[in-house]
C-alpha cells in the first residue's frame, strides 16, 4: 500500500530532482555526505533513470585532483597513473572506485584534464580543481548513491541530482552534475529550447560537447563565460538572457553554491536555512531530513534572481 | 479524536480514514514532506497535521476544517470546494489554485501564482505573495496583507485582489480600483474569518480593467511581440 501511494504522487512530479546542501559551520561536515544522501534518496521518484553527486571539501593545499569516468568498465588504473605522472612530472595518486577514479597531484588539475582528454579517449574527466570530487552513473540513485560511497564523505558542501531524461540518452555521460571549469558544475531541472543554436555558437567560441543533452550546453555556457573572466554572478546574470527555456539550476562553486530560477519559474525549488547550513532542493521533503529543519527558515526562491552562498574569507 | 502517525501509516491509510469519515476530528504526525496529504476529505471533518508537507495538501478540500502547523509545498488546498484550508507557515507555488468555494489562509508567504484561476475561493495570506499571482482569476478575493510580486491579477475576470504592501507590477489588464464600502466590508469578514489582524483602510483592492474581454485588433502586435515573432 505505501509503495502504491508513493507510484501515484510519483507521477505527478515534474522530471528530474536537484539537492543541494552548504554547511556554513564545522558541525555537520563529518555527516556531509550521510546528509546528502538522505536527501538525494527523497527525490528517487522525480528521475530513477541515473543519478550524481558533486562534493566538496576544504582540499589539501599545493594538491589538485580530476575524477575521471571509464564508462562501464573498471580498468586497470595503473598506466594511466603512471603516464599522468610522467607527463606532469609531479607525483599522481589514484583512488579507483569502480568506473571512476580520482586523480591527486601537486601539479596542475587543468593541465592533468588537458593530458587525459588528448591521450585518453576513452576516458571522460568529470571534474577538476582542489576541491570537488564528481561521480555519476546510469540508474536507481540509491545505487548510485551507495556505489560511489556517498554516504560516508565529509565535506563542506554538495549537490545532486536525479534524473528522468528528456532532451537525451540515458547515458552516464548524459547524467548530472556538468562540469563547467574548475572546482564548478552545474545540475539544471528544466528543459532549454535553444540549445541547438547555443551549442553551435558555443563550438565556434572553443567549448567541446560529449552529449546531445541540453543541460551540457547550459554548463559549457557557464563554462565559456567563467573562462572569459566573468565571476559566477555575472555569468549567470548573462544566462538569463541567453537561455531561454525552463531551468531550475544550483551551481557548485570552490567554496558554496548559487541558484537560479528562469524568469517564469515553473520548475520548483525551495531553500531552507539554519545557522548551520543552507539547503535547497526540487521538494521540500528532501529537506525535511535535516538536523535542525524545524528552525528553518523556509523559503521558494525568486524567479531570474541569484542566489549564492559561499564559506566567509573565501570570495565567491 | 483518531491520531495518524506517518512515520507508521501510509498515505492511502490516513487518506483513506479521512475519506470514510462523515465526523469527527483527526490529527495527523510526521507528515514529512509527503505529498497529497488530506487531499479529497468529501465531509465537514477537522484534521490538523503536525509538521511540513509537499504538493497538494487538502486539494480538493469540500467541507473539511484542515489546519497546518507547519509549511506547505506546490498546490496547497488545489481546487478547493468548500471548508477552511489554514497554514501557519509558508507555502509554496499554486497555493489555492483553481480554488471555487471556501477559505484558504496562510500566516506566511505564499510562492508564485498563488490563487491562478481561482474560481470563488477566498484567499488570505499574511506575509507576500510571489509572481503571477491570481493569474486569470474568475471570482473570489486575494486578500494580501503584505506585498506581491511581479505581474500580479494577469489576464483577470473578475476576482477582487486586496494588497497592504506594495505591488511590484500588475500584469496585463490589471488595474487599481475605488475601494467601495462593500469591500471593506468583505475584507473585514475575510480578515475576521481568517484570525490576521489588519485595518482593512489600509489596503489598496486591485481589479481587471476588462480590456481582454473580448478581441481587439490592436492586441495582434502584442501577441506576436510576446510569442518571439517578427513585429
Amino acid at each position: 500500500m505505501r509503495i502504491r501511494a508513493a507510484a501515484i504522487t510519483g507521477e505527478c512530479n515534474d522530471m528530474c530532482g536537484i539537492v543541494g546542501l552548504f554547511l556554513k559551520t564545522e558541525r555537520h561536515r563529518p555527516e556531509l555526505g550521510r546528509l546528502t544522501a538522505a536527501m538525494l534518496h527523497e527525490m528517487r521518484s522525480r528521475g530513477l533513470d541515473s543519478a550524481g553527486f558533486a562534493v566538496y571539501d576544504e582540499g589539501t593545499v599545493g594538491t589538485s585532483r580530476i575524477t575521471v569516468l571509464a564508462e562501464g568498465q573498471t580498468p586497470d588504473w595503473e598506466p594511466t597513473r603512471a603516464a599522468l605522472e610522467a607527463a606532469l612530472g609531479a607525483g599522481v595518486v589514484a583512488r579507483p572506485l569502480h568506473d571512476h577514479a580520482v586523480f591527486e597531484t601537486i601539479g596542475d588539475s587543468g593541465a592533468a584534464r588537458q593530458w587525459i582528454i588528448d591521450n585518453e579517449p576513452g576516458l571522460s574527466v568529470l571534474s577538476h580543481g582542489k576541491q570537488i570530487e564528481l561521480f555519476k552513473s546510469v540508474g536507481d540513485p540509491d545505487l548510485v548513491a551507495s556505489r560511489y560511497d556517498l554516504a560516508s564523505r565529509t565535506g563542506t558542501h554538495a549537490i545532486a541530482h536525479t534524473r528522468m531524461a528528456t532532451e537525451s540518452a540515458v547515458t552516464t555521460n548524459g547524467s548530472h552534475p556538468f562540469v563547467t571549469g574548475p572546482d564548478t558544475c552545474l545540475v539544471h531541472n528544466g528543459s532549454l529550447s535553444n540549445h541547438h543554436q547555443l551549442r553551435e555558437q558555443l563550438v565556434a567560441n572553443g567549448e567541446s560537447f560529449q552529449t546531445l543533452n541540453d543541460s551540457e550546453v547550459a554548463a559549457g555556457y557557464l563554462s565559456w563565460r567563467l573562462r572569459e573572466g566573468d565571476t559566477i554572478d555575472a555569468a549567470l546574470e548573462r544566462a538569463l538572457v541567453d537561455l531561454d527555456g525552463f531551468y531550475t539550476f544550483a551551481i557548485g562553486i570552490e567554496n558554496g553554491f548559487a541558484i537560479l530560477r528562469d524568469p517564469i519559474a515553473c520548475k520548483p525549488a525551495v531553500i531552507a536555512e539554519t545557522d548551520d547550513w543552507v539547503a535547497m532542493s526540487s521538494e521540500f521533503r528532501a529537506i525535511a531530513q535535516l538536523p535542525g529543519v524545524d528552525d528553518a527558515e523556509v523559503w521558494e526562491p525568486e524567479p531570474a534572481r541569484i542566489y549564492t552562498w559561499s564559506r566567509e574569507g573565501v570570495p565567491a | 479524536m483518531t491520531t495518524f502517525d506517518m512515520a507508521e501509516a501510509s498515505l492511502r491509510e490516513v487518506n483513506s480514514a479521512l475519506h470514510a469519515a462523515t465526523s469527527g476530528e483527526f490529527v495527523i504526525e510526521n507528515p514529512r514532506g509527503a505529498h497529497a496529504v488530506a487531499a479529497g476529505i468529501n465531509s465537514e471533518i477537522d484534521v490538523t497535521i503536525n509538521g511540513p508537507v509537499g504538493y497538494y495538501c487538502a486539494g480538493m478540500n469540500q467541507g473539511g476544517n484542515v489546519r497546518i502547523n507547519g509549511n506547505a509545498s506546490a498546490g496547497l488546498a488545489e481546487n478547493i470546494m468548500s471548508g477552511t484550508v489554514h497554514i501557519t507557515g509558508s507555502a509554496t507555488m499554486s497555493a489555492g489554485a483553481t480554488g471555487h468555494g471556501g477559505l484558504v489562509v496562510i500566516e506566511g508567504n505564499a510562492g508564485s501564482r498563488c490563487g491562478i484561476s481561482m474560481k470563488g475561493v477566498d484567499i488570505v495570506v499574511g506575509g507576500n505573495v510571489g509572481h503571477m499571482s491570481c493569474f486569470m482569476g474568475q471570482s473570489g478575493n486575494l486578500v494580501v496583507l503584505g506585498d506581491a510580486g511581479a505581474d500580479l491579477g494577469d489576464s483577470l475576470y473578475e476576482t477582487n485582489i486586496f494588497v497592504r504592501g506594495t505591488v511590484e507590477s500588475l500584469g496585463s489588464d490589471c488595474v487599481e480600483k475605488d475601494m467601495e464600502p462593500e469591500h471593506l466590508e468583505t475584507l473585514a469578514r475575510l480578515l475576521a474569518a481568517s484570525g490576521l489582524d489588519a485595518d482593512p483602510g489600509e489596503f489598496i483592492r486591485y481589479g481587471s480593467a476588462r480590456q481582454l474581454y473580448n478581441f481587439h485588433i490592436d492586441d495582434i502586435d502584442a501577441e506576436v511581440r510576446a510569442s518571439g515573432g517578427a513585429s
